[in-house]
């Protein structure tokens, strides 16, 4: 066999690292993260390298192929901290040649500062989070950044990575398709080869929601506007050679993140720090993995018993089609459905498939079941009648 | 036993809020009827729905030693009593049971339309009544202006009425003593044959049905053979006794006195308010007037959102129906809902307390299909349908004409919302009768059908006169109109749930506000949904809802897959509380929200 190592193969394993904290929380993220006065970072170095071992004692024979610092922060990292993480993962697992080590980073002056040592430390891609390319929607964002900060964060990180993604959030406050799309425009400008482009929805426990009930938040997009700004991001990234992948990313073919296409396309990933997530298969069994959400629990549970995960659940065989299926439609390409069937042939409501490709939402050719252009922003309801 | 001339008999007659239940209380309190620390608020209301919403749906009595200034000891029998039009019958029977009343007036309110209606059936009831007004420590009573409205608006003499506050028990010493020096003592013949009457009864998991009653003439004890006279059931008697209110044993229970019995009786069906209770060796000739078989007069189908839970809400419906022999059920079948039940209640009140009985104490999630009254469908070959639910309307070729129940209504509300409530009542087909003012509120009284008033009416009422308005209401027979069955029809097919019978000149009107509300209560789907309203085959009203454009999770990457799965698992639950039509699902909330009208 010739080629590089697929990431989905069976002795392929991506590794999530968890980064929970931030400067700030803003007021639309509902991920784990927090915000703390002081951060002892030898602690923290302890105690990943720890869950390092473990996990890769506990999983022996894998080869990573991907690595992604998400947050939080990871930004905000010591680069000495990163590097010592990158350095202790190259003795404890066998590592593809092509490994792909991604980190989030956010555009302040001071993460900028670090670009160069988190590449000498090992990281090949960077994903920034722009969010907004204008001061305004910024600061209703809650973003410590200014617009102009952004860019000079983009020039930078172009100068120092090979590859290099950013974020934006749309459909925000007091936005029309209009405006949405001369931003969208001046981002492409920048010729980036990845984007990722989030609809701002409203998420359960965060301050955007409460400020949402108390009629707070005015000017949000409703359903068909938004749905516009959908239909508008997905043509001008594709007349630009940025088709979405998935979606809510865009890539030139080829520059994919292919450790989020793991969890996409149904491969293993092992997850560490608090409140990270895997998807481990051992003897034919895919399992579900969890670690304490709660920093200070997490590095004690690591001290202490030597493990911060708290739970290991094998998924069963209608579970696992089920999250192939949710995930998998979310790509492009779709999934096969004969390996759908293979896991469980039950799973898929038949009737519901055939009323969806009437409907001309789902796509058939040969294996592969696809969303529609017009299928994809309506996936949740998609899946709801599918999987029923 | 006690001589009659220690015996005071009586009711409390307030509108609800106006302190009835907070006066019973202090009534009990101060006389050490029952122990401080047994006391809790609205001791008499044993239901939850009873105290949460803060009326009496069942009667009770209580039975309180009072040693008054004269220095004799009385027994006062104070009966608490339904509250509401819907147990209006109920009422008179508990009103009969005794000799006097209190009237209890708000001091900051003044007198409400149903302190009326339940004043007026003292009033038959030939009943002395004591004006009480309450809440006199407020800054806003106004006792000198409350006591003229009762003078103007009931026509009794108020002059001595007495100040109290329930709340602080101000005044409370007064009232009792007014029970006894102001109310008649009861009258009977201890050697008649027995006479008493059936004031209510609830059933009770322990000893089965407890009956109320009031001896009218001779004694009944312990072990005696009693006769129903109406249901003509026969029972030896296990348990006679007084509410204290907690029960206590009693040999025997002469003329003028109240109490409870117990004799094996399975079913409260078998107990019919207002019947008369005599010996079954040595009956009364006659026996007690004014008895009458209960009537529901709104229906409305009940179905179980989840149609695995039929069984259970079959059982549910007949243990409900062994306690309350007004309230009616017989299977139903919707095309829509599945199985179901039709059920026929006293009134709206009546309808919400045995749907909340049934979801709360049976843990049945319900779809409630819209209220109905009863039509009078006369068939061209001169035979007359009784029509209970608008799905069952017979071919109009063979109908000759509909007619509607009427009711009186009476509606009490500040001059300043006058207007609001004329044009309410107008647009619900009223007809002015009367329309007189006591001091600065308004009493007007209109001939409405009962079909308009059985759904929102009170809702809308209160809106939109804040609340200040009162409202109470009789039936006063069948008149014809033109009426039409309109249909509703989701995707093109119809939706028998969602039937009603309408007026036909209002028909375009409400088929329209029908499938407005329609399209704001039925989700979007991943198609467009034709709405519409139909008279027959014709078209009258037409909404679409367009098909839906964007329902998808912006961020899901691998800590989401756990979080979304579930999340799918809750959209599968959260489908049960849909009902499918053909292709479209429809909420369940919807079958009610869609008939509710903002004007």
């Amino acid at each position: 066999m010739t080629g590089p190592l697929r990431d989905t193969a069976a002795s392929a394993l991506g590794l999530y690292i968890h980064w929970p904290f931030c400067q700030a929380k803003c007021p639309y993220c509902d991920f784990n993260s927090h915000v703390a006065a002081r951060i002892d970072m030898e602690r923290w170095k302890i105690a990943y390298l720890s869950e390092i071992e473990r996990v890769f004692s506990e999983n022996p024979g894998r080869i990573l192929t991907t690595v992604f610092f998400g947050g939080g922060t990871p930004s905000l990292m010591d680069p000495d901290l990163v590097a010592e993480i990158l350095s202790a993962l190259q003795t404890a697992a066998p590592q593809a040649n092509d490994v792909e080590i991604t980190l989030e980073a956010n555009p302040s002056s001071v993460e900028i500062g670090r670009f160069r040592a988190f590449r000498e430390a090992g990281v090949n891609r960077v994903s920034l989070g722009l969010q907004a390319l204008n001061d305004d929607d910024l600061r209703r964002l809650g973003r410590m950044h200014s617009a102009a900060e952004g860019l000079q964060a983009l020039t930078t990180a172009r100068a120092v990575f090979d590859r290099v993604s950013f974020d934006l959030i749309y459909a925000r406050q007091h936005q029309t398709p209009d405006d949405w799309a001369a931003e969208l425009h001046r981002a492409l400008a920048f010729e980036p080869d990845h984007l990722s482009l989030y609809q701002l929805t409203i998420e359960p426990g965060t301050v955007f929601q409460r400020r949402f009930d108390q009629n707070q938040l005015p000017g949000l997009p409703a359903e068909d506007p938004a749905a516009d700004m959908f239909d508008l991001t997905q043509r001008i990234c594709e007349a630009a050679g940025l088709p979405a992948y998935e979606v809510s990313n865009h890539a030139r073919p080829g520059a994919e993140s292919r450790h989020n296409l793991i969890y996409w396309r149904g491969g293993d990933y092992a997850g560490i720090g608090p409140g990270a997530h895997g998807r481990l298969t051992r003897d034919g069994i895919r399992h579900a993995t969890e670690t304490e959400r709660i920093p200070e629990a997490w590095l004690s549970s690591v001290e202490t018993r030597g493990s911060g995960e708290t739970s290991i659940t094998g998924l069963s065989r209608r579970e696992e089609a089920e999250e192939r299926v949710m995930m998998g439609l979310r790509l492009a390409e779709g999934i096969s459905l004969s390996d759908i069937i293979a896991i469980d042939e039950t799973e898929i409501d038949h009737a519901a498939l055939a009323e969806m490709q009437a409907l001309g939402l789902l796509h058939i050719d040969g294996d592969r079941m696809t969303t529609t252009p017009r299928g994809r922003p309506l996936l949740n309801a998609i899946l709801a009648k599918l999987l029923a | 036993m006690t001589e009659l001339s220690r015996i005071r008999n009586f009711s409390i007659v307030a509108h609800i809020d106006h302190g009835k239940s907070t006066l019973a209380d202090r009534l009990i309190q101060l006389t050490g009827t029952v122990a401080e620390r047994d006391m809790q608020d609205q001791i008499l209301d044993a239901m939850d729905i009873e105290r949460e919403r803060g009326i009496t749906i069942k009667a009770n009595t209580v039975r309180i030693e009072y040693p008054a200034r004269d220095g004799h000891t009385y027994i006062l029998n104070l009966i608490d009593t339904p509250g509401h039009v819907d147990f209006a019958y109920e009422v008179s029977r508990s009103m009969q049971a005794v000799e006097g009343s209190l009237l209890v007036v708000d001091a900051s309110q003044g007198v409400e339309a149903q302190t009326l209606a339940n004043v007026y059936q003292a009033i038959d009831a030939d009943h002395e009544i004591v004006p009480v007004l309450n809440k006199i420590d407020l800054p806003a009573a106004e006792p000198a202006r409350v006591r003229e409205q009762i003078e103007d608006v009931i026509g009794i003499d108020a002059s001595d009425a007495v100040e109290i506050s329930a709340k602080t028990g101000l005044g409370i010493p007064d009232v009792l003593e007014a029970i006894v020096t102001r109310l008649p003592a009861p009258k009977g013949d201890r050697d008649a044959p027995l006479k008493a009457m059936l004031v209510d009864s609830y059933y009770d998991p322990y000893l089965g049905v407890v009956v109320l009653i009031r001896v009218i003439d001779g004694v009944i004890r312990k072990g005696d053979r009693i006769r129903m006279m109406k249901t003509g059931g026969t029972y030896g008697i296990d348990r006679l006794g007084v509410f204290t209110p907690k029960m206590k044993d009693i040999a025997e229970l002469g003329p003028g006195e109240m109490g409870f019995l117990t004799a094996s009786i399975k079913q409260v069906r078998d107990t019919r308010v207002g019947d008369t209770i005599t010996h079954e060796k040595k009956p009364t000739a006659t026996p007690l007037p004014g008895f009458k078989p209960s009537q529901p007069v709104v229906f409305c189908g009940l179905f179980p959102v989840d149609a695995n839970d039929f069984e259970d809400m079959r059982d549910a419906i007949e243990k409900l129906a062994l306690n309350d022999a007004s309230f009616t059920s017989e299977m139903e079948t919707s095309a829509a809902l599945g199985f179901g039940f039709r059920c026929g209640f006293l009134g709206l009140l009546h309808l919400e307390v045995i749907r909340d009985r049934l979801e709360r104490e049976y843990d049945i999630d319900l779809i409630t299909t819209a209220p109905s009254v009863i039509y009078h469908i006369y068939m061209r070959d001169g035979s007359m349908i009784e029509l209970h639910n608008p799905a069952d309307m017979p071919d109009l070729t063979h109908v000759d004409h509909l007619e509607e129940p009427r009711i009186k209504a009476t509606i009490l509300v500040p001059d300043e919302y006058l207007g609001d409530v004329l044009k309410l009542c107008q647009d619900r087909r009223g007809i002015q009768l009367d329309l007189t003012y006591a001091g600065s509120r308004a009493m007007v009284v209109y001939d409405l059908p009962l079909n308009e008033v059985v759904f929102d009416f009170y809702d809308r009422l209160k809106s939109v006169t804040k609340g200040y308005a009162s409202f109470d209401y009789q039936m006063i027979g069948y008149r014809q109109d033109h009426l039409v069955k309109m249909q509703i029809l989701v995707n093109d097919e119809p939706v028998d749930a969602l039937s009603t019978m309408v007026h036909r000149d209002r028909a375009e009107a409400r088929g329209r506000a029908m499938c407005e509300k329609l399209k704001e209560l039925i989700p979007r789907h991943m198609f467009k949904i034709p709405i519409q309203a139909a008279i027959g085959g014709r078209i009258i009203a037409r909404e679409t809802l367009a098909a839906l454009r964007k329902d998808v999770t912006a961020k899901c990457y691998g800590g989401d897959a756990t979080r979304k799965r579930k999340l799918l698992e809750k959209q599968k639950a959260g489908k049960k509380k849909m009902r499918q039509f053909g292709k479209v699902e429809i909420p369940q909330s919807a079958f009610i929200s869609a008939l509710k009208m903002d004007g």
